[in-house]
């Protein structure tokens, strides 16, 4: 095995590769630049509206409480709403956004709840709309605590302990470290991300050294010189394996920086209630390791798929479906209760995209690591050598 | 040297069947003296300087180039040759003088060697102007002159041009034509592909008509003339594509 001549075509390729725009849009400008901005845009807007919308006195109309002045006289000192005249349209109203929410009360409902006889009040809103949700967690709260008033008047009155309603407290304590919180949230986004910008990254190279050199002629000049086909093909998957790589690792860090501002832009919004933000870096070492073997087994198929490609745009047209088939596999570590087993350890993508979920979340279940890394070395192995003996079969190097 | 021994390379196609694009074609072309091929479109030119080339292997018969066999030693034919054609491109993204030396590491050039011989070829060719401008943004007649000097860095013994002149303009073309022949006189062996008769009556030692994927008639210009009785060897190539089976 001629290193020389590979690393000659791996040198002359990066360098070929690197001064295409489009390569430095698909490496560089869309995971470091486009993805964060949109990431970060997205969130810091959601935020700010957010902020926004909770800070706006919501519109709410009241149906019935004339026999209820109580109940009426205190809902109208509360500054925190915002009163319109009843109508009898008001479910209209509602879905039309003009109003928030309505409250219903039931004739002469001061009454009732004096008497101690069973009465509710019914809170009209639009379910999933922002607003429409803070008008109905601010109604409910008013109602709420002016339910709980009335249970401690009623407790005093027969001198009782407020403590008789609640006789035990329940409280939750987390146990698991920072480390392994943080882990088990960002273990169901990273090797998705990852695994994702892996292929997305490969798409463009293995592209343009295949098929795009059948296209512009530059192949049988290639195929002229007196390096052997193998070393060719292992040069080009080379430049491949890079490019894929770098992608990934730029959007690792990019995405990371992203969520870094994240963290301290929603945490002080969240007035201490921070995001869980906290890496192992060996964890993260240890998935990157894990992808690996995929990175070569994506840079070896798409190789061989643009080798067999007529041009770049059938080679399109082939891989664009194959990153939409990778995404469902990749986004399964998201899906509670998939867990890693033997038989998922064989199956590619799903097998690693699991693996880093646990890495990640702290668990190293060595005996499935070994199997999902050794099964996805051979599948690399596979990969590559069809890439090779592609290479070698005229009728692919010279398919019209 | 080049021999070619019953060469043939049959294709096999889903549509058309079983195509033989060359057919037990046999000739000898020396050190010092240009070959031509010259056959119309489809005629089997191509093919047959790929077979040599190594880029196709042929389906029988055998060949040699510069003493190696085509089948069992394809390195080191092409690490002999030298073969441009209209399908060998350039790399758009890389400068000339990249490109050149590129093809010159390929070929297992050092730097003691490269360097030096890059810089003649360069002068030789007028391409000191050009030579770190990007392949894509040169005209079609720099874009053959880069070309030629692909060809020629490793200096090979052997040159293989499949219609070199094919989309150049006429000065362009006069350049190619006088860098052939400069490679005969340097003692190379040559072997040239066209459809333009006046290049093949212009530059060839020896003529071979192929059609239909067989050479029909083989010989220098003047032997061909007088077993044909035609002066025109427009008419000589119309009479033996015509009389073929």
């Amino acid at each position: 095995m001629s290193r020389r001549n590979i690393a000659l075509v791996y040198r002359k390729e990066l360098r070929d590769l690197l001064r295409d725009r489009r390569t430095i849009i698909s490496m560089i400008v869309v995971p470091v630049v486009v993805m964060p901005l949109l990431m970060t845009g997205l969130a810091l807007a959601a935020v700010k509206l957010g902020g926004k919308m909770q800070k706006e006195i919501p519109k709410v109309m009241v149906l019935g409480g004339a026999d209820s002045p109580a109940t009426m006289a205190a809902l109208r000192t509360n500054n925190a709403f915002s009163f319109v005249p009843p109508s009898p349209d008001f479910t209209n109203l509602i879905s039309d956004k003009q109003i928030n929410a309505a409250i219903g009360l039931p004739a002469n409902f001061d009454a009732a709840v004096q008497a101690g006889e069973a009465t509710a009040v019914t809170i009209y809103t639009y379910e999933g709309e922002f607003k429409s949700m803070i008008a109905w967690q601010s109604l409910e709260q008013f109602f709420r605590s002016r339910r709980d008033r009335i249970v401690g008047e009623r407790l005093a009155e027969h001198q009782l302990p407020e403590k008789l309603l609640t006789p035990f407290e329940i409280r939750k304590t987390n146990v698991a470290s920072p480390t392994k919180v943080s882990g088990n949230l960002i273990g169901m986004v990273l090797p998705y991300l990852v695994i994702v910008m892996c292929m997305t990254g490969a798409i463009y190279p293995s592209i343009d050294l295949t098929a795009g050199e059948k296209e512009r002629g530059t192949m049988e000049t290639l195929l002229c010189s007196p390096v052997a086909r193998t070393h060719l093909v292992l040069g080009k998957g080379l430049v491949v394996l890079t490019v894929s790589l770098a992608t990934a690792c730029l959007s690792l860090v990019s995405n990371g920086a992203a969520l870094v501002l994240l963290k301290k832009v929603i945490g002080d919004a969240a007035k201490g209630n921070a995001l869980p933000l906290t890496i192992d870096p060996s964890a993260l070492l240890a998935v990157m390791v894990m992808m690996l073997p995929l990175a070569i087994f994506f840079s070896g198929a798409m190789l061989a798929i643009g080798l067999y490609s007529r041009s770049a745009k059938e080679a399109n047209s082939y891989l664009q479906p194959l990153l939409i088939v990778t995404i469902i596999p990749a986004a399964v570590a998201a899906v509670p209760g998939v867990e890693l087993n033997y038989r998922l350890a064989l199956v590619p993508v799903l097998n690693v995209s699991l693996a880093g979920r646990e890495i990640m979340s702290g668990l190293f279940h060595w005996n499935f690591m070994a199997v999902v890394f050794l099964s996805m070395c051979l599948y690399a192995a596979v990969a590559v050598a069809v890439a090779v003996a592609l290479f070698k079969r005229e009728d692919v190097l010279f398919r019209t | 040297m080049i021999e070619a021994r019953q060469l043939t390379k049959i294709f096999r196609d889903k549509k058309r069947g079983e195509i033989r694009a060359v057919d037990q074609v046999s000739f000898r072309c020396q050190p010092g003296r240009i070959f031509g091929l010259l056959g119309g479109n489809g005629a089997g030119k191509t093919t047959c300087l790929r077979l040599l080339a190594t880029i196709l292997q042929p389906t029988s018969g055998a060949a040699t180039v510069g003493g190696y066999e085509v089948v069992t030693q394809p390195e080191e034919v092409r690490a002999h040759i030298g073969f441009l054609s209209t399908g060998t491109a350039l790399y758009g993204r890389l400068t000339a003088r990249e490109l050149v030396e590129y093809f010159g590491r390929l070929h297992g050039l050092g730097d003691d060697v490269l360097r030096p011989r890059l810089d003649a070829l360069f002068t030789a060719l007028d391409m000191n102007d050009f030579r770190d401008g990007r392949c894509d943004k040169l005209s079609s007649g720099m874009k053959q002159k880069v070309s030629i000097a692909r060809t020629l860095i490793h200096d090979p013994p052997v040159m293989i041009f499949d219609e070199p002149t094919h989309g150049l303009d006429v000065l362009a073309a006069r350049a190619v034509v006088a860098f052939i022949r400069d490679c005969r006189a340097r003692g190379k062996t040559v072997i040239f592909s066209t459809h333009v008769m006046s290049e093949m009556e212009k530059l060839c030692d020896t003529i071979a008509i192929i059609h239909r994927g067989r050479i029909m008639a083989e010989g220098s210009l003047g032997q061909l003339r007088e077993r044909f009785a035609c002066q025109d060897l427009e008419d000589i190539f119309v009479r033996v594509v015509e009389e073929s089976p």
